[in-house]
């Protein structure tokens, strides 16, 4: 992971010196006929290979959505492993195409990283993790306590600023994986393991026994989630963020995987819209007619994809919560395919 | 008529032509010139174009983030360090602990290096086969597995806080670290340090003396009855003069972890463990091809002179070991501080794991942070080069006198 760290960099500061970015990355990645795509490097649910070695997950689904709207085939992917440090710079160097890595929108990253965040696919928070058997029922309660953190996060600043503001004393202890941040909560070097909740409830899969452990109600920050783009490039933007989109709106309209094929024949002019029988709204984008019909087909919808990978229909089981539609009380929102 | 003889043309032009551009004169020192200016010309070129691209593409640059607050918690910091510190801070925190790190690790693994290098050639079977396995196992097996090997098992094998095994109620060893009370200076700590300072110097004059007596009369004095009467006596002399030079500060459970007192966290043991068993093998066979290296008739010498086998060894042999030894062995000591950045894996924050880990992800300049961490690395490596080649100096000096 370090030499990755200082792979990642040299091809950063070569590829700096060298030339301009190209601001071309859809013809790029069609020139290649392969998406190249940053994941993690393993958090069940999210991005993980499953028992046949295939990469699947909430994040993962949204690179098969991508490559499937480009390519009419969502395994035309290049996965690429990132940890928490290095992914910004894999961004950024031209390593991969898209980070989709439960990574943080903050104003800092927007700004100052050369990168642009195309969307929220998952409104999350930072919470704590801890053992059911240290009888602890509130955030409040950890004064002096020890915290296990994965470095390279957002989660490292918001533990000094929650314990800060409530008085407490606390020792961090920031490791360079999660696995590894894990095995030392687990090992009892901590008391707490801090991160996104839904990284919490993921990672609580890897323990020995999950039911041991318990996420406290308190949710310490705004952990907004979602796929990123290098800086200047906005139609490769428009198509990520549209993919996203089209996600949503498939949900909202009653869109699934089952029905797309019969709701694609469908005469209202709202889905002729949508699936390209009326107008060229993909072809704008720099894609097809059918892009979301081949989305759709590919991965289903984001409630679809939601419940397959970390909903109720997964062994994460987490609550729709806030990433609910906004019309079922929900906040995911999408602008409208028009 | 007296014949003057005729001064010598000056050959100055003629050397400094030569020494600027060797064989081939001024048009060597010319080509050299224009190979200079090339690159530097590339070099301007490469930062100058960086520059302009990391500006197109808005990603920050430049060094202004070092004023900027790091507002993250660091476990272990030597200098005072809170959230509210700058990146700068951080920089010096990661940097202290990467040395500490470093130095204790090579005074263990010099320590352990050398007793298992001699013992490998000790005549005695067992000695020899259980340091030669050590050396075989050790330094096959990768670094970074053993340190997270010596870390979990250092977790594992302690309770937690509260079931932490205490002596007199003042040492507390559990998975949180090893609890120990803290010296806080009182009225009598003056007295108390002059006096062993005063000790010292005195052991050091006593040493002196009894070497000069060795060399220039042939006399042995046994000195080291009144080192221990000095270095013992005269701060308990002190103390009892004087009263308590320090107070403790004992560490105390509350809530989930201990406060007061110091604590030595596990992270940095199972490091120190692990970076000075590793580089001792090394160090070990370094140690043996010196000492193969001397030949064996000198080690008959000793025996014929009456000399035991370690005062042969301590004597005759290491010192002239010591001229090959030392090349290699600042090698291993350059190796433990560069490997001491796998820290990263076990949460001991060195200087790349707070500065080029999070301070880099959370600034994201990239660039800067490896560039100065890299550099830092380099001045490390060269000083403890140059220490080690002046000792190799004063050593090479004085085998030859």
């Amino acid at each position: 992971m370090k030499r990755a760290t200082l792979v990642f960099t040299l091809a950063l500061a070569a590829g700096l010196s060298a030339q301009a970015a190209s601001a071309q990355t859809l013809k790029t990645v069609k020139d290649r006929g392969m998406l190249s795509c940053g994941v993690s490097q393993g958090l069940p649910g999210f991005s993980a290979p499953d028992d046949k070695g295939n990469w699947a997950g909430f994040d993962v689904d949204l690179c098969r959505a991508l490559a499937a709207a480009i390519f009419n085939d969502p395994t035309k992917i290049k996965f690429v492993p990132l940890s928490a440090k290095d992914r910004f710079t894999a961004l950024q160097s031209g390593e991969i195409d898209v980070l989709s890595r439960n990574t943080t929108w903050t104003l800092s990253r927007d700004t100052s990283l050369g990168i642009n965040f195309a969307g929220i696919s998952y409104y999350d928070g930072q919470g704590f993790l801890v053992r059911k058997s240290l009888k602890v029922n509130s955030a409040l309660e950890l004064n002096s306590a020890s915290v296990c953190v994965q470095t390279g996060t957002t989660t490292e600043q918001n533990v000094a600023d929650y314990f800060k503001g409530n008085n407490m004393k606390y020792e961090v202890i920031a490791f360079g994986t999660a696995d590894e941040t894990v095995k030392a909560y687990e090992a009892g070097r901590c008391d707490v393991f801090t991160s996104d909740i839904s990284g919490l409830y993921a990672e609580r899969l890897k323990l020995a026994v999950p039911a041991d452990h318990g996420v406290l109600p308190e949710v310490i920050s705004k952990e907004p989630l979602g796929p990123l783009v290098r800086h200047a490039d906005d139609q490769w933007l428009d198509v990520v963020k549209w993919t996203l989109f089209a996600m949503v709106n498939a949900e909202e309209l009653g869109i699934t995987q089952k029905n797309v094929d019969d709701l694609a024949k469908s005469d209202k002019p709202e889905l002729k819209r949508v699936f390209g029988t009326d107008g060229n709204l993909g072809e704008t984008l720099g894609l097809t007619k059918d892009w979301v019909s081949r989305i759709i087909k590919a991965t289903g919808n984001y409630g679809e994809v939601f419940d397959r990978n970390i909903g109720a229909g997964s062994k994460l089981g987490i609550a729709r919560g806030l990433n609910q539609l906004w019309n079922k009380g929900g906040i995911q929102y999408a602008p409208p395919i028009r | 008529m007296a014949i003057e003889a005729r001064a010598p043309p000056s050959q100055f032009v003629a050397k400094l032509r030569r020494g600027l551009g060797g064989q081939a004169g001024w048009r060597g020192l010319a080509l050299q010139i224009v190979f200079v200016a090339a690159l530097a010309w590339i070099a301007y070129e490469v930062v100058a174009n960086a520059r302009a691209n990391l500006a197109a593409q808005r990603i920050a640059s430049g060094f202004g983030f070092l004023t900027n607050t790091a507002g993250f918690g660091v476990s272990q910091a030597l200098i005072p360090y809170s959230e509210s510190d700058t990146y700068t801070r951080v920089f010096f925190v990661g940097l202290a602990n990467t040395l500490m790190v470093s130095v204790i690790g090579i005074f263990f693994a010099t320590i352990i290096g050398f007793v298992v290098g001699l013992g490998r050639m000790s005549p005695n079977w067992l000695l020899a086969r259980i340091a030669g396995g050590y050396v075989e196992l050790i330094r096959n097996l990768p670094l970074l597995f053993q340190i997270l090997f010596w870390y979990l098992a250092v977790l594992a094998a302690l309770p937690n806080p509260r079931q932490s095994i205490s002596l007199r109620d003042s040492f507390f060893l559990s998975n949180r670290g090893f609890g120990v009370p803290k010296p806080i200076g009182a009225a009598g700590f003056e007295p108390f340090a002059i006096a062993i300072i005063v000790a010292i110097v005195g052991a050091l004059l006593l040493r002196g003396f009894a070497r000069r007596q060795l060399f220039q009369n042939g006399r042995l004095i046994r000195i080291w009855p009144y080192v221990l009467a000095l270095l013992v006596g005269l701060p308990l002399l002190a103390v009892l003069i004087f009263r308590k030079p320090v107070t403790f500060e004992y560490p105390e459970l509350r809530g989930f972890n201990f406060s007061g007192g110091s604590r030595i966290i596990p992270e940095f043991v199972a490091l120190t463990l692990a970076l000075s068993i590793y580089t001792a093998a090394f160090i070990a066979e370094i140690v043996r091809a010196g000492v193969q290296s001397v030949h064996k008739g000198q080690m008959e010498a000793g025996a014929s002179l009456g000399l035991t086998r370690g005062d042969s060894l301590r004597l005759i042999v290491v010192p002239q070991a010591l001229r090959v030894i030392l090349p290699p062995l600042t090698n291993q000591y350059l190796n433990l501080t560069k490997n001491s950045s796998l820290a990263v894996a076990i949460g001991y924050p060195d200087l790349f794991s707070v500065f080029a880990g999070t301070a880099l992800s959370q600034t994201g300049q990239a660039i800067e942070i490896i560039a100065i961490t890299m550099g830092v690395y380099l001045a490390i490596s060269l000083i403890t080069s140059a220490i080690m080649s002046f000792y190799g100096w004063r050593l090479g000096r004085s085998l030859r006198a």
